[in-house]
């Protein structure tokens, strides 16, 4: 409150002016800071609003993902054809591959690098100056040359096999401990911690608590650099392994696009150790018998002692639960309720009972790495991920105490401050990627531990340009982000919309109420957000404040690779794109690109059934034939899919994103 | 629209804006949010006025956190009764021209300052910085109020 008014009072005609004035410009300053702090506060909501539609499609996502599981064991006991043709894919998904592992190791030191070769040379058995090298070089974007990058990873499974499934670590006076979230292949982040906090050395000691890959476009680099300091300090730097950690995740979430498409030669070869490194990953570690730190989280069930017993190397991917063996294979045929003409013949594998994890180590292992925590009591299924579960502070209390632990540290979900301390300072959750979703929607953080002391937290935020644009900018261009992937949701599902839409609106008048309208997207869509609050983003209103519900399809349509095509198979092949580009990834085990029309239509009539969908075989057929651009029987998926995509009617400049997924 | 379908539309407006600040999804948000959901909804009450609103929607032993039980009734009742409503644009233009006495058309950067954090409802540092980022003409360090306002009303259209 200014302080004129109350002393000036009864002094004179002069001053009960500017008694006037004072109060006008009181009253005005009321004015404007009501209007900012208003509108400053609307800001802050519509960037939470973003991150809310990131996030459940993110998780929505992941939700896919872990139910392609189900589809695969589908495929397998009713894809005869494949047994037939093809056992390598029964080994693919439910085998060990063979690593017979003097021959890769020959195979490597074969491969030459040549003179002209101008990225960093590596030096074995590393040493310091080989992170120094590796850092200088990534910073001016060269590529490690791929003889160099199976080294590397032939000699990090090499140590990682000989380390526990919890490193249990100290800290001391001298000694302590930083411990990084998500870094998803953003390289600029590791580059800035290193820059803040120092490189990793004996007194340096870090722990990377997963998901280094995937979503980033230098996912290789972040793990050359994390791996090559693993070799150089394997004592002092702590890899834990992370969901991404995972071959069938990377083939979605675009690690391995990156790695064919920066190696073009050796790619292959890069992805199958690859696949063998991740699962001798770690589970976890625990610092100073107190704190336990994992990517994911716990369930009521969690038991460390079994899990430090587990062979963690049989966990090959989240898609690829424990099959059921001979005895065991008819009670799963009947409970899918198989036609009997479809029996599939012996499986041809190599499978074993010693070769898998049975089922309950199995799921303890997904627990640790995909769990979130949260605020309700109990124990309950992860639907948003559809893997893990959601653990309340109940749980966290139990099973802390039940191993005589003090507190959890956890990565796997995005936070806008880069850390969130939550069940009453048991559970730490600490991202390190920021802008994970889009530039400007979170920063990214660290958590350093010191002898004796509570953990302290570092936040930092990569920006591209020295001169921050205003918040409102920002803000703007993470909403118009968010409002862009919301919308191709939408046009990926016009149909069942409509369909919805036309059970409110009986008469077909083209408007409903807001409330009928955010019912039947949020149902449709199965993804929980503020729609009434999106509404004015989405779609038009008329005078009377109804939803004109047909004006969401409008500037954005899918691109039809073949006129005729009808719009309902259209949608689903764009809407299962991620789906299908995995499944067909599996299928051509030689990475060639290509699978035959016969592998294409057989898998493709599985996938109608399994997921339910009415749409003619025929109708896919042709689709095919169309695509078969050379007429030689085969048909280069990814062409294939890569048709199908979304057209923004208004985007007057080809948006490319800089992610290889 | 029937009074009772209203108060649903009402009370499911506010569930929206409310769950996108509770983080752990245990129907509580931080204290510190409370302004910032109810101004995303539309209102706008006055420091001091939000001020009484937190102690009404506090326990009653203040733990922190907001829970949504106490929240609704609060935030419905504001809603219904159109209270707190936001500053027309011609208003605002007023303020400003109130502020620049000599009529110039703008504000210095000095001057904005000096009312923003010695006047009324004081900003704090943080309000101030990011306020004057988006409203400074850079070359001139001053403040262009009609161009400002006219942007802040796009953006948020």
């Amino acid at each position: 409150m200014s302080t004129h008014d109350l002393e000036d009072m009864g002094c004179g005609t002069s001053s009960a002016k500017s008694d006037r004035q004072s109060e006008k410009v009181l009253k005005a300053a009321l004015v404007i800071q009501n209007w900012y702090r208003g509108y400053s506060a609307r800001l802050k909501a519509r960037h939470r609003y973003a991150l809310t539609i990131f996030q459940s499609i993110e998780y929505a996502d992941e939700q896919c993902q872990m139910q392609l599981s189900n589809f695969f064991s589908f495929m397998m006991e009713n894809y005869t054809h494949i047994h037939e043709k093809d056992p390598e894919i029964v080994s693919r998904l439910f085998g060990s591959t063979s690593q017979n592992n003097e021959d890769k190791q020959d195979y490597i030191r074969l491969i030459e690098v040549p003179d002209s070769y101008k990225g960093p040379r590596l030096q074995f058995p590393l040493t310091f100056p080989d992170i120094d090298l590796l850092v200088d070089a990534f910073k001016q974007q060269q590529i490690l040359h791929a003889r160099y990058v199976l080294e590397v990873l032939f000699e990090t499974k090499k140590v990682l096999k000989q380390k526990p499934n919890f490193t249990h670590v100290t800290t001391s006076p001298s000694k302590e401990i930083t411990i990084c979230g998500d870094l998803h292949g953003k390289l600029d982040d590791l580059f800035l911690i290193f820059y803040k906090n120092g490189l990793p050395s004996e007194n340096n000691s870090y722990i990377f608590n997963g998901d280094f890959v995937d979503r980033g476009r230098n996912s290789i680099e972040v793990l050359m650099i994390l791996f090559v300091s693993f070799l150089v300090y394997p004592n002092d730097l702590h890899l834990n392994r992370g969901n991404h950690e995972d071959f069938m995740m990377n083939l979605r979430y675009g690690f391995t696009k990156e790695i064919l498409y920066k190696y073009k030669i050796h790619g292959k070869e890069i992805l199958e150790i690859l696949e063998d490194v991740y699962t001798w990953l770690p589970i976890g570690t625990i610092i100073d018998n107190e704190i336990l730190v994992i990517h994911g989280g716990i369930s009521e069930s969690t038991d460390l002692d079994l899990l430090q017993r587990v062979e963690r190397h049989k966990m090959k991917s989240v898609l690829m639960p424990p099959v059921p063996l001979d005895g065991d294979r008819h009670t799963t045929l009947k409970k899918h309720k198989i036609n009997a003409m479809a029996m599939p013949r012996e499986v041809k594998s190599s499978t074993s009972m010693s070769e898998q994890l049975t089922k309950h180590e199995w799921e303890q292992i997904i627990d640790i790495l995909w769990s979130d925590p949260r605020g309700q009591k109990g124990c309950y299924p992860n639907t948003s991920r559809g893997g893990g579960c959601y653990f309340g502070p109940d749980v966290t209390s139990k099973v802390l105490n039940r191993h005589h632990l003090k507190m959890v540290i956890r990565s796997h979900e995005c936070k806008p401050e880069g850390y969130e301390i939550c069940h009453d300072g048991k559970v730490v959750t600490v991202f390190s990627a920021s802008n994970y979703y889009e530039e400007g929607s979170n920063r990214g953080a660290y958590i350093k531990l010191f002898y004796d002391m509570d953990p302290r937290f570092f936040q930092y935020q990569v920006t591209r340009t020295t001169c921050l644009k205003p918040l409102y900018q920002r803000i703007s261009a993470i909403e118009t982000s968010a409002i862009r992937i919301l919308r191709e949701r939408i046009i990926a599902r016009k149909t069942d919309l409509i369909h919805a839409f036309h059970l409110q609106d009986l008469s077909k008048s083209g408007k409903v109420s807001l409330g009928q309208w955010a019912f039947s997207m949020e149902n449709t869509l199965g993804l929980h957000l503020p729609w009434r609050s999106l509404s004015s983003h989405l779609v038009t209103t008329d005078t009377d404040g109804n939803i004109n519900y047909m004006s969401s399809f409008q500037d954005i349509h899918i691109q039809k690779p073949v006129k005729e095509a009808q719009s309902t198979l259209i949608e689903t092949l764009y809407r299962y794109r991620s789906d299908l580009q995995i499944i067909f990834n599996v299928i051509d085990s030689d990475h060639s690109g290509l699978i035959s029309m016969e592998e294409f239509r057989s898998m493709w009539k599985l996938f109608n059934r399994h997921y339910n969908i009415h749409i003619d075989d025929c109708q896919v057929d042709e689709l095919a034939e169309r695509m078969d651009l050379n007429k030689d029987g085969s048909i280069d998926f990814n062409e294939f899919l890569k048709a199908f995509d979304v057209v923004h009617k208004l985007d007057k400049k080809h948006k490319s994103k800089s992610s290889f997924a | 629209m029937t009074q009772e379908i209203l108060l649903a539309e009402y009370h499911k407006k506010i569930k929206e804006a409310f769950e996108v600040f509770d983080h752990e999804a245990n129907n509580t948000v931080d204290v510190r949010e409370i302004g910032t959901i109810i101004r995303s909804l539309g209102c706008c009450p006055s420091e001091g006025e939000l001020h009484d609103l937190i102690a009404e929607v506090e326990e009653e032993e203040p733990t922190g956190y907001i829970r949504f039980e106490k929240f609704l009734p609060v935030m419905t009742r504001i809603l219904l009764e159109r209270r707190y409503r936001p500053i027309p644009e011609d208003l605002l233009l007023e303020a400003f021209e109130v502020l620049d006495s000599s009529k110039r058309g703008f504000l210095l950067k000095e001057e904005l300052i000096k009312y923003m954090t010695e006047e009324g409802e004081p900003f704090s540092q943080e309000e101030m910085e990011e306020m004057l980022s988006a409203a400074i003409h850079p070359e001139s360090n001053s403040i262009h109020y009609k161009d400002y306002i006219t942007m802040m009303v796009i953006d948020e259209s």
